[in-house]
């Protein structure tokens, strides 16, 4: 088991023709990715790495059965590709793309929840289940199959737990990077409550960082609804306020979103917090007794 | 992007907002020659900057002769203006703004978000006008209202009625207020804000509304399809080095500490800067290099960071992913040899060809430390940086 995605899921990718597209397609083949297809405008009809290529989605949908999609199309492209999975069948969309308008994904977020459908992004690395799926752009060796579900806001930053669930020997069930920008198509609460009825995730870990309420928000979660052990660190503790740290959500602003806060929060709700992130690990064997 | 406040005043303008006339100008013989425009025998001058706390700082003042403009223009035009809100240095005055001068009854405060929680623009208002509102709400939420606008169908009458009546207002005041309301949420979609923010909206002594000042902010990502906002850049405001950066596609946040760090992603970047102060020492700055870390972009972080004269130490922390770590090592050692560093350089590489990469950078013959983890690669370069501050 794992959440979203498993070696059943049937993917295509939009902007497929793209330099990233195609790269990171041929990775995902690689690594055993079911992908089915892919969609480019007006290339409908070829063939790419191996497989067909549709003009819309809705062609993609009804010759391949997908279900999935991951996006790389340009950020002024984003909004119009997105509403176009969402409106032709996909349950599931994992947009990479960074630098969408925030103005477009609040229109975007109310059409997709209108619509039922999951919305993973923008910004960020993707999901993957190791051994399984890989929709995205991490990078696929330092997964491992295992017990440990990770959400973050941080791509690199999931490496680095995924690097160090691998080492000791936990893996994970499922990785999902909820991406970077203020308004992302999921949040830590929805990943939260997928991990909490997986039963291949043992444990979970959450990477947060400075910026808005959603690591206290999950924190209220988790005090009600969790019962698995969970592990969090907070990037960010000594990012000066009012200044964009690299991710544009990442910015202390009005005096809240500071990593202080987040981790009382996290701490008040019975998370196990780490203030190294070097120490995620360590974390996971202190709470669960793991060796 | 941030605008000043006299480009703000000119899209209030745009939207049919109520605004002072004015002029921005740039000499004080120009300053001069506005309030003549403008007739009448006092006047406000205000500094533009792109910080808050400028009245406090000396930035606004009410003139009442020619005499008292030239003297206010003569003394900021070229000068840094510093508030509470900006840094040591303040920032430069390169433009002034001669406006009209109102008489004021009464203060209220009026401004939109992009709300994270709800993912909703919402507009605040609030009786308690002219002071920082976020102390307001800090210390008298209840006097914070709220309307939340809905992305498909937009603001309407309704709620800028609803905050209106909330607010006390009366007779004309209720549909004027509501003119502002819907001029400002129209303003605010069309131009891709993610701030706006009138403070103080003031009630003249005749009893009508009166937009005094204008935060706007833009939204960076949005740029690409608000040509005319890109215009409106000020890149005098900017740090010049994060300027320079943001050229070379490296995002660079200058900090006071003496380790210089240099890393791929946003988040291990931050993480970096927090476990070098978990180890007793200071970042210098926070510097994502981005997926790509070409030996180009490595040599220009490194001229960037090292041009921070507290530099003392530099870490590097890259987690290769799909790049490989030893073609990272080389871009190093290039960048090292080809400026030379005379500060010690960490290096801790991870991922993709590591093991690969560290030997590289062992056999290099420089000054470069190859770290073995992510902590001792903090301890190592706080150790080089001259221990525990």
């Amino acid at each position: 088991m794992s959440i979203l995605i498993d070696k059943n899921t049937r993917v295509i990718c939009q902007g497929f023709t793209g330099s990233q597209g195609t790269f990171h397609s041929e990775q995902a083949i690689a690594y055993g990715t079911r992908m089915v297809g892919g969609v480019t405008p007006g290339k409908g009809g070829q063939e790419h790495l191996g497989l067909p290529v549709f003009n819309t989605v809705a062609d993609a949908v009804a010759a391949t059965g997908a279900d999935a999609s991951v996006i790389y199309v340009p950020a002024p492209f984003c909004k119009d590709s997105i509403l176009e999975a969402a409106n032709s069948g996909i349950r599931l969309i994992v947009c990479i793309t960074e630098g969408i308008p925030t103005l477009d994904m609040l229109e975007v977020k109310v059409k997709c929840d209108e619509l039922g459908v999951r919305l993973i992004g923008p910004n960020c690395p993707g999901v993957i289940t190791p051994g399984e799926c890989k929709i995205g752009i991490m990078p696929a060796s330092i997964h491992l199959p295992g017990k440990v579900g990770i959400v973050s806001r941080s791509g690199t930053l999931t490496y680095e737990a995924v690097k160090q669930t691998t080492d000791a020997g936990y893996g994970q069930s499922t990785c999902v990077g909820i991406g970077g920008d203020p308004i992302p198509g999921s949040n830590f609460i929805d990943i939260l409550a997928m991990f909490q009825q997986d039963p291949a995730t043992e444990a979970i870990v959450m990477i947060g960082e400075i910026g808005g309420t959603a690591e206290e928000e999950a924190a209220a979660y988790i005090k009600a609804n969790v019962t698995k052990p969970v592990v969090s660190y907070i990037a960010g503790v000594t990012a000066p306020k009012g200044k964009r740290m690299g991710h544009a959500g990442a910015i202390i602003s009005g005096g809240t979103g500071t990593a202080d806060e987040k981790f009382a929060a996290l701490e008040d709700a019975g998370v196990k917090t780490v203030r190294s992130l070097a120490d995620i690990a360590a974390g996971l064997a202190e709470i669960t007794g793991w060796k | 992007m941030n605008l000043h406040e006299y480009q703000g005043k000119q899209l209030f303008a745009e939207y049919g907002l109520p605004v002072s006339r004015g002029y921005a100008v740039e000499t004080p013989q120009e300053a001069v020659d506005a309030a003549s425009l403008i007739g009448g025998t006092m006047w406000v001058v205000k500094a533009q900057v792109h910080a808050g706390g400028r009245g406090k700082a000396g930035g606004v003042k009410l003139v009442k002769s020619k005499d008292e403009i030239r003297e206010f223009a003569s003394k900021w035009l070229g000068k840094n203006l510093v508030t509470y809100q900006t840094d040591a240095n303040g920032q430069p005055v390169s433009k002034i703004l001669v406006e009209s001068c109102t008489d004021i009854a009464d203060e209220l405060y009026l401004g939109a978000v992009v709300d994270r929680s709800s993912r909703r623009i919402v507009f605040m208002a609030s009786t308690e006008g002219g002071v920082e509102i976020e102390k307001v709400a800090h210390e008298t939420p209840e006097k914070i209202l709220r309307a939340t606008i809905d992305p498909l169908v937009g603001a309407q009458p309704y709620q800028g009625r609803e905050l209106a009546f909330k607010l006390g207002l009366k007779g004309d005041q209720i549909k004027q207020f509501v003119k502002i309301f819907m001029g400002l949420a129209q303003l605010f979609v069309d131009k891709d804000l993610a701030l706006i923010e009138v403070n103080p909206l003031v009630i003249t002594e005749e009893g009508n509304l009166h937009c005094l000042d204008a935060k706007l902010g833009v939204d960076g990502n949005a740029l690409y399809r608000q040509k005319a906002l890109q215009e409106m850049h000020d890149p005098s405001q900017d740090d010049a080095r994060e300027a320079h950066a943001a050229r070379w596609e490296l995002n660079y946040v200058a900090l006071d500490g003496s380790i210089g760090c240099m890393v791929n992603g946003a988040g291990l970047a931050m993480g970096t800067m927090d476990i070098v102060a978990l180890h007793g020492g200071f970042p210098a700055n926070f510097l994502d290099v981005g997926g790509g870390a070409t030996k180009e972009r490595v040599a220009e972080a490194f001229k960037i960071i090292l041009s921070d004269a507290n530099v003392k130490a530099v870490l590097i922390n890259i987690f290769g992913g799909i790049v490989r770590c030893d073609l990272i090592a080389e871009g190093v050692i290039g960048a090292v040899e080809e400026i030379g560093v005379s500060v010690p350089v960490v290096v801790r590489l991870e991922g993709n060809n590591a093991e690969l990469g560290r030997k590289v950078l062992a056999e290099s013959g420089l000054n470069i430390i190859a770290a073995t983890s992510l902590t001792d690669a903090a301890q190592q370069a706080v150790a080089a940086a001259g221990g525990k501050a």
